[in-house]
């Protein structure tokens, strides 16, 4: 009894759709098989809340009278990319000035976002028919044009926990790991996490519709890094940084609610993104994927304090717990994404479909399959 | 009871005998969590107290009498809850267990008597939300 996306969006339409969380779903599955689900769930909203460094934003100023070649550009002190013909730019979320390291491109987007005014300076050399060579004014997202969130890697599909067994205490971007094994930090939204619900990526798509930081954004590619040659658990679920997704949506729908600048420590700034992605049950085996369980989604357990070995293995609902044993020891855990924020997420989304606002789209493109990571290997 | 308290004190005052009167003359059992003293002998004590409230509370005169100034520890980690986003990277390195995380609502709880003030949070917080004017 397999089901359309178009027999899951005229229900939509119609308001009869039933939609559910990814826990929901995964609770439901505790006792009805998937060929029940199939039959009760059209929908699943997946969410999660992290940190995402590779991130960014399009934004274009307009011409100032005289017009400029924008060919270096500072947004409220940060340098952003003068690459992009004359009033185009890219405001990378890791983009910042040394000399004032904690405020970077993804604090520019956020304020952006939250529709403060951000000081614009910007020099070319003077051409014939862009003779200004300087501008220092103030913009806003109700006076440029185009402000578009462009984010190549988000969204991982698992993701190794960071452990520390060196003597010295590490700031990383997996947050401040106590020396000798005395925390381990996680960031996957779990059993929630878009990616691990849909672990072949058999709905989701180029131009899969989804929820990103407020607005109604898209799927625009495979993520770089996308990787599909990690191994596999006994119930299907990739171990490890696996798969990843492109994602676009218009920064004036958005929220600071649900994206926020930050900085780690010692590593730099980086961005938490909230994206939250709509699953159709449209056959038993989706409804099988969708209702894994933390007690399912294995990952390893990596040592940043010794050249990022794997050593060992963990499951979500063991980091759940707040403590894992590992060699001998107990270890204290804490996440790194925040699960309030993806619950909140995924319920939106739940009323958005379920109202009727929100329908489902099928991939225009399928992600790539076999595709594995090169390094990079120094050639001189 | 145990209540713990930041001691300012200056040059003039009576820093350095201190902890040791507090032991003699009002039988508390006192741990130094921190202490930063510098060559002027102007200084802060981060001090945990342990003894019955009377005296504990006849300390506390006794020291703001001796010319030092002494406030209750919760002043001094600053914590602005309205950006918080609950993503649960202070609790990794909050090791005092002040700052939690758990099921069923994931949301972080900050609970300042058991702080000690190791300003762990205050690097650990990607988003700066942790502060404190103890110069650690
Ligand atoms: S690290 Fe900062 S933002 Fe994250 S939970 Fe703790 S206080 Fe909140
Ligand atoms: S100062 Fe230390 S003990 Fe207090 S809340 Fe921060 S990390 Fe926890």
């Amino acid at each position: 009894m397999a089901k359309t996306y178009e027999e899951i969006n005229e229900k939509i339409r119609k308001g009869k759709a039933v939609v559910l969380t990814a826990e929901e779903v995964s609770e439901m599955a505790r006792t009805m098989s998937p060929k029940e689900i199939l039959g009760k769930v059209d929908v699943v909203t997946t969410a999660t809340f992290g940190a995402m460094c590779s991130s960014g934003a399009f934004l274009n100023f307009g011409h100032a009278n005289p017009p400029i070649r924008m060919e270096r550009i500072e947004l409220n002190g940060v340098p952003v990319s003068g690459g992009l013909a004359a009033v185009d730019t890219f405001v990378g979320a890791t983009d910042c000035n040394v000399q004032n390291p904690t405020y970077g491109g993804a604090h520019v987007i956020e304020d952006l976002i939250a529709g403060k005014d951000v000081m614009l300076e910007a020099w070319g050399k003077g051409t014939e028919c862009y003779p200004r060579k300087h501008i220092r004014t103030l913009i806003s997202l109700k006076d440029i044009n185009e402000a578009i969130m462009c984010n190549p890697r988000n969204a991982y599909q698992n993701y190794n926990v960071a452990v520390n067994t060196s003597d010295r205490l590490l700031h990383t971007y997996m947050g401040a790991l106590l020396p000798n094994l005395r925390n381990a930090s996680y960031s996957s939204a779990g059993e929630l996490s878009p990616l691990l619900n849909d672990p072949e990526c058999r709905t989701i798509g180029l131009g899969t519709r989804i929820f990103l930081c407020g607005a109604k954004g898209y799927v625009v590619w495979n993520g770089t890094q996308f990787n599909c040659s990690k191994p596999l658990n006994e119930h299907g679920v990739p171990m490890g940084n696996a798969r990843t997704l492109a994602l676009m949506g218009e920064m004036r729908e958005m929220s600071t609610e649900f994206m926020r600048g930050a900085y780690f420590e010692k590593y730099g700034v980086t961005m938490y993104v909230g994206v939250g992605v709509p699953i159709p049950v449209l056959d038993e085996d989706m409804a099988a994927r969708v209702s894994i369980r933390n007690s399912q989604i294995d990952t390893f357990i990596e040592d940043y304090g010794d050249g990022c070995k794997l050593i060992g293995q963990v499951n979500y609902e063991q980091l759940r717990s707040g403590e894992i044993e590992f060699m001998g020891r107990k270890i204290h855990t804490a996440p790194l994404s925040s699960l309030a924020k993806a619950r909140q997420i995924a319920d939106i989304l739940k009323g958005w479909i379920q109202r009727g606002e929100f329908e489902l789209t099928a991939p225009v493109r399928p992600m790539p399959t076999g595709t594995s990571l090169n390094g990079l290997e120094k050639r001189l | 009871m145990v209540k713990k308290v930041v001691v300012t004190f200056t040059a003039g005052s009576a820093g350095r005998s201190l902890t040791y009167e507090l032991i003699k003359k009002y039988d508390i059992m006192l741990s130094i969590i921190k202490a930063d003293i510098d060559a002027g002998r102007n200084g802060k004590l981060v001090l945990e107290l342990d003894a019955d409230e009377d005296h504990i509370r006849q300390a506390i005169e006794y020291m703001e009498n001796c010319g030092v100034e002494v406030s209750p520890l919760e002043n001094k980690i600053k914590y602005d809850n309205t950006r918080c986003i609950s993503c649960g990277a202070c609790t990794s390195s909050c090791l005092s267990g002040a700052l939690s995380i758990q099921a069923p609502d994931w949301k972080v709880v900050f609970d300042p008597d058991k702080c000690i003030v190791c300003r762990h949070c205050v690097t650990a917080c990607p988003l700066k939300l942790f502060s404190t004017d103890f110069a650690g």
